[in-house]
C-alpha cells in the first residue's frame, strides 16, 4: 500500500510536469510529407511568460497569413522553456532530436537563446531569434540569426537619450545579475554614458538583484541616498514593475530608463502610476509603419486580436517571414545547411519591424524606437537610426 | 550613510522580516506537531493569494470579505492536501512523507500554471493598504505597518492555542508520541487535521500580506518565500513558534543590511540566507531557540 501510494505520487508528479512542459504539442508527432515543421521555443510560463505569449500572437498571425511554403503546409511545433535556461536547452534538444525540425524560431530572452545556442550549433539547425538582444546569442554561431538589433546598439541609444533628453548627469544602474540580457545591456549603457559625460563617476551606483526577487527596498533605499538623477533598470518586466512601484513607495521620484523588455501591458498593470514617465527603447511602433509589410501586419493584427501589437509580436512575425523567405530561396524544406545559407544571404527583406539584412554575425542591422509610458499607454517618442 | 537612510533600511528590514516571520510560523507549527517539513507550505501560500485575487477581481468582493473567504478556502485546501498526500503515509517512514510533501509542492505549483496561467497577475491593493506615510524622511507604505501587527497577533493566538487550550495540550501530546496520545483517547487524525487547518490559514494570511506588499502573482511565487521561511524556521529552531518569528526577523534584517552596508554584494542576498543557515547549524544545530532532543529511530 505504501509503495503504491508513493508510486501514485511519482506518477502524478511526472504527469504534472508533462502537462505543463509540453501542453501545446499533442499533434507534434504526425509524420506527413506535405507538412514542414518549424520548431518554436518560447517562455510561455514563469517570469517571462507575457513576452513569450506576445510573440506567439505574432507567430500565429504570420502562420495564418502565410500558411504554406513550397507547396507544403507549415506546422509550428511550440515548446515552453518555462523562463528557464536549462529547460530552454532541453526543449531545443527535443525539437532537434525528436521532431527533426529543419528550422527553429526562438526566442524571447537572451538567457534562453544563449543556453540553446550550443545545441543548435552542434545540430546545424538554422535558428532565428526573435527579441534576444545580447551579442553573445549569435557571436561564433553560424546557425543562429536574429531579426532584432543588439544590445551594444540599444545600450548606447539609451545612454545618449538619458544624457541628452532626460538631462541626467549621474545615473544609478540596477541590474538583474543572473540575466545575460540585463547585465550586457547595463555594461554597454555604463560605458557609453561615462564616455558621453566624460565623467568617470557618472555611474554613481550599480545595484544587483536576482531573477524572481520581489523585495527591492534595500537597493532602492541605497539609490535614494546617492546623487543619481536617473535610474537605468534593464530587466524583466515583472521585476522592473515591482522596482518602479517600490521606488515610488520609498519616495524615490527619479526617472526610469529601460529597454525593450518593458513593452508588455503587464508592466503598466503591475506598476500602475509608478510607471508613468518611464522611457525605453524598443523595436517597433505601430504609429510609424516602417515597410510595406508593416501595414499588412498592423491591419491583420488589429483585426485578429482587436488591439495594438507589441513590438515583440512584430519581431516574431518577421522571424516567421524571414524563415519562409529563406526556405523558398533554398528550394528545400529538409536541407538545413541550404536553408542556413539562404538565410545568411537575406538582403533588405521588408519585415514588419524594419528592413532586415544580416551582418557577418547574423544580426539584423536596424533602427531603434524610443517610447515613453504616458497615461498608462506606450507612447511613441522618436526613431534612432543605426550609427 | 545618513541616519535617515539607516532608519529607512531598518524599517524595510522589519517590514520584510515580519513577513517572513508570518509564513515561518505556519511552517514551524506543522513541523512542531507532526515532525513533518511541509514543503507544500509555499504552494498553500500561493493558493491563498490567488484565492484572494479571484475573490476581489473576478467576483468583485470588498477586500475584507475576499480575504476571509480566501483564508477559509485555503484552510480547506490545506486539509485536503493533508488527507491526500500525508494521511495515507501516516505510518510510513518519515522520509516517504517528506518526499510526498515535495511531490505535493511540485504538483500544486504546476497545476497552478495550468489553472491560473503563467502570466503574472496584478494583485489589487485596497486604499487602506496603499497610504504612503513619511516620518522624518523615512517612507513607509501602510501595508508594512499592518504586517508586524498581524504577525504579533498570530503569534499570541498561536501560543495561546498551543499552551492554554485542551486542543493545544492534545497537539503537544501528539507531537511527543502518536501511539501514547492515541492510547490516552486523543483523536490523532482530528488533531493533525486541525494543525493543518491552522497552518494553512496562516499561510493564507501570509500569502495575502505578501501579495499586498509585492503585488505580482505567479504560480511559482511560493517557492522562494517557502524556502526562505523554512530557513527562518530552522534558524529559530524548527518546531518553536517564537523561534520562527525570531528567525524571520533575523533573515529579513540580514538580507536588507547586507545590501545596505555591502552594496557590491547586493546580488548575493539570497546566498546570505543560506550561508547564515549553515553557520547557525554549525554552532547551534537545533536552531537559536530550539531544544536538542534525541530523535527516536
Amino acid at each position: 500500500m505504501k509503495k503504491f501510494a508513493a508510486l501514485l505520487l511519482v506518477i502524478l508528479l511526472i504527469g504534472a510536469l508533462v502537462l505543463t512542459g509540453c501542453a501545446q504539442k499533442e499533434d507534434a508527432a504526425t509524420e506527413d510529407d506535405n507538412v514542414i515543421k518549424i520548431g518554436v521555443f518560447q517562455p510561455l510560463s514563469g517570469a517571462n511568460a507575457a513576452g513569450g505569449e506576445l510573440e506567439m500572437k505574432g507567430l500565429y498571425l504570420a502562420q495564418e497569413l502565410f500558411p504554406e511554403v513550397l507547396g507544403k503546409r507549415v506546422e509550428l511545433i511550440v515548446y515552453d522553456n518555462r523562463s528557464d535556461a536549462i529547460e530552454a536547452a532541453n526543449v531545443v534538444r527535443r525539437l532537434v532530436d525528436h521532431h527533426n525540425v529543419p528550422i527553429i524560431i526562438g526566442c524571447w530572452g537572451s538567457t534562453f537563446a544563449i543556453a540553446a545556442g550550443p545545441i543548435i550549433e552542434e545540430a546545424g539547425i538554422p535558428t532565428i531569434a526573435t527579441s534576444a538582444t545580447n551579442p553573445l546569442v549569435t557571436i561564433g554561431k553560424d546557425y543562429y540569426f536574429r531579426v532584432t538589433f543588439i544590445d551594444s546598439f540599444q545600450g548606447v541609444v539609451m545612454a545618449k537619450y538619458t544624457y541628452e533628453e532626460v538631462g541626467a548627469k549621474k545615473v544609478a544602474v540596477i541590474q538583474e545579475i543572473g540575466n545575460d540580457y540585463s547585465v550586457a545591456l547595463a555594461k554597454f549603457y555604463k560605458d557609453a554614458f561615462v564616455e558621453l559625460t566624460g565623467d568617470d563617476d557618472a555611474i554613481v551606483m550599480v545595484m544587483n538583484y536576482q531573477t524572481g526577487d520581489q523585495d527591492f527596498s534595500a537597493q532602492l533605499t541605497a539609490i535614494k541616498n546617492s546623487d543619481a538623477q536617473a535610474i537605468f533598470a534593464p530587466g524583466n518586466f515583472t521585476e522592473s514593475a515591482l522596482i518602479m512601484k517600490q521606488a515610488r513607495e520609498l519616495g524615490l521620484d527619479l526617472p526610469f530608463v529601460g529597454a525593450d523588455t518593458w513593452e508588455t501591458p503587464e508592466l503598466i498593470e503591475i506598476a500602475g502610476e509608478a510607471a508613468e514617465g518611464a522611457v525605453f527603447s524598443t523595436f517597433f511602433a505601430s504609429e510609424v509603419p516602417m515597410t510595406k509589410n508593416s501595414e499588412v501586419f498592423l491591419n491583420a493584427y488589429r483585426e485578429k486580436y482587436g488591439e495594438e501589437p507589441a513590438a515583440v509580436a512584430a519581431l516574431a512575425f518577421d522571424a516567421y517571414l524571414v524563415a519562409l523567405d529563406a526556405i523558398t530561396r533554398a528550394g528545400t524544406t529538409t536541407d538545413s545547411t541550404a536553408i542556413r545559407d539562404a538565410l545568411a544571404a537575406t538582403d533588405a527583406f521588408p519585415g514588419a519591424a524594419g528592413t532586415i539584412s544580416f551582418d557577418e554575425n547574423g544580426d539584423a542591422v536596424k533602427s531603434a524606437v524610443i517610447k515613453e509610458i504616458r497615461n498608462g499607454k506606450f507612447t511613441f517618442l522618436t526613431i534612432v537610426d543605426p550609427f | 550613510m545618513t541616519f535617515t537612510t539607516f532608519m529607512q533600511h531598518l524599517v524595510n528590514s522589519i517590514s520584510l522580516g515580519s513577513l517572513y516571520a508570518l509564513i515561518a510560523v505556519g511552517y514551524t507549527m506543522v513541523y512542531g506537531i507532526l515532525r513533518l517539513i511541509n514543503f507544500a507550505h509555499g504552494e498553500v501560500f500561493m493558493f491563498g493569494s490567488y484565492m484572494a485575487f479571484f475573490a476581489m477581481t473576478t467576483f468583485g468582493m470588498p477586500w475584507y470579505i475576499a480575504f476571509i473567504i480566501a483564508i477559509i478556502l485555503t484552510c480547506i485546501f490545506g486539509m485536503l492536501i493533508e488527507k491526500a498526500a500525508y494521511k495515507p503515509l501516516r505510518d510510513a517512514p518519515r522520509i516517504s512523507i517528506m518526499i510526498s510533501a515535495i511531490a505535493a509542492s511540485f504538483l500544486i505549483s504546476n497545476l497552478g500554471i495550468v489553472f491560473f496561467g503563467g502570466i503574472p497577475v496584478t494583485f489589487p491593493r485596497p486604499d487602506i493598504f496603499d497610504i504612503r506615510i513619511v516620518i522624518g524622511g523615512v517612507s513607509i507604505i501602510s501595508v508594512s505597518l499592518f504586517i508586524p501587527v498581524i504577525t504579533a497577533v498570530a503569534l499570541v493566538i498561536l501560543l495561546y492555542i498551543v499552551n492554554h487550550t485542551k486542543t493545544g495540550t492534545a497537539m503537544r501530546a501528539v507531537s511527543k508520541d502518536y501511539e501514547a496520545a492515541r492510547l490516552m483517547g486523543i483523536d490523532v487524525n482530528r488533531i493533525i487535521t486541525f494543525t493543518f487547518a491552522i497552518g494553512s490559514s496562516l499561510a493564507a494570511v501570509g500569502g495575502i500580506m505578501w501579495a499586498l506588499r509585492f503585488p505580482a502573482l505567479i504560480p511559482f511565487m511560493g517557492i522562494m518565500p517557502g524556502l526562505k521561511c523554512f530557513i527562518a524556521a530552522v534558524i529559530g529552531g524548527i518546531g518553536n513558534i517564537k523561534g520562527a518569528v525570531l528567525g524571520g526577523l533575523i533573515l529579513g534584517f540580514g538580507e536588507i543590511m547586507i545590501v545596505a552596508f555591502l552594496p557590491e554584494l547586493s546580488g548575493y542576498r539570497d546566498a546570505f540566507a543560506f550561508i547564515f543557515l549553515i553557520v547557525i547549524l554549525l554552532f547551534k544545530p537545533a536552531g537559536l531557540l530550539g531544544k536538542n532532543i534525541a530523535e527516536k529511530v
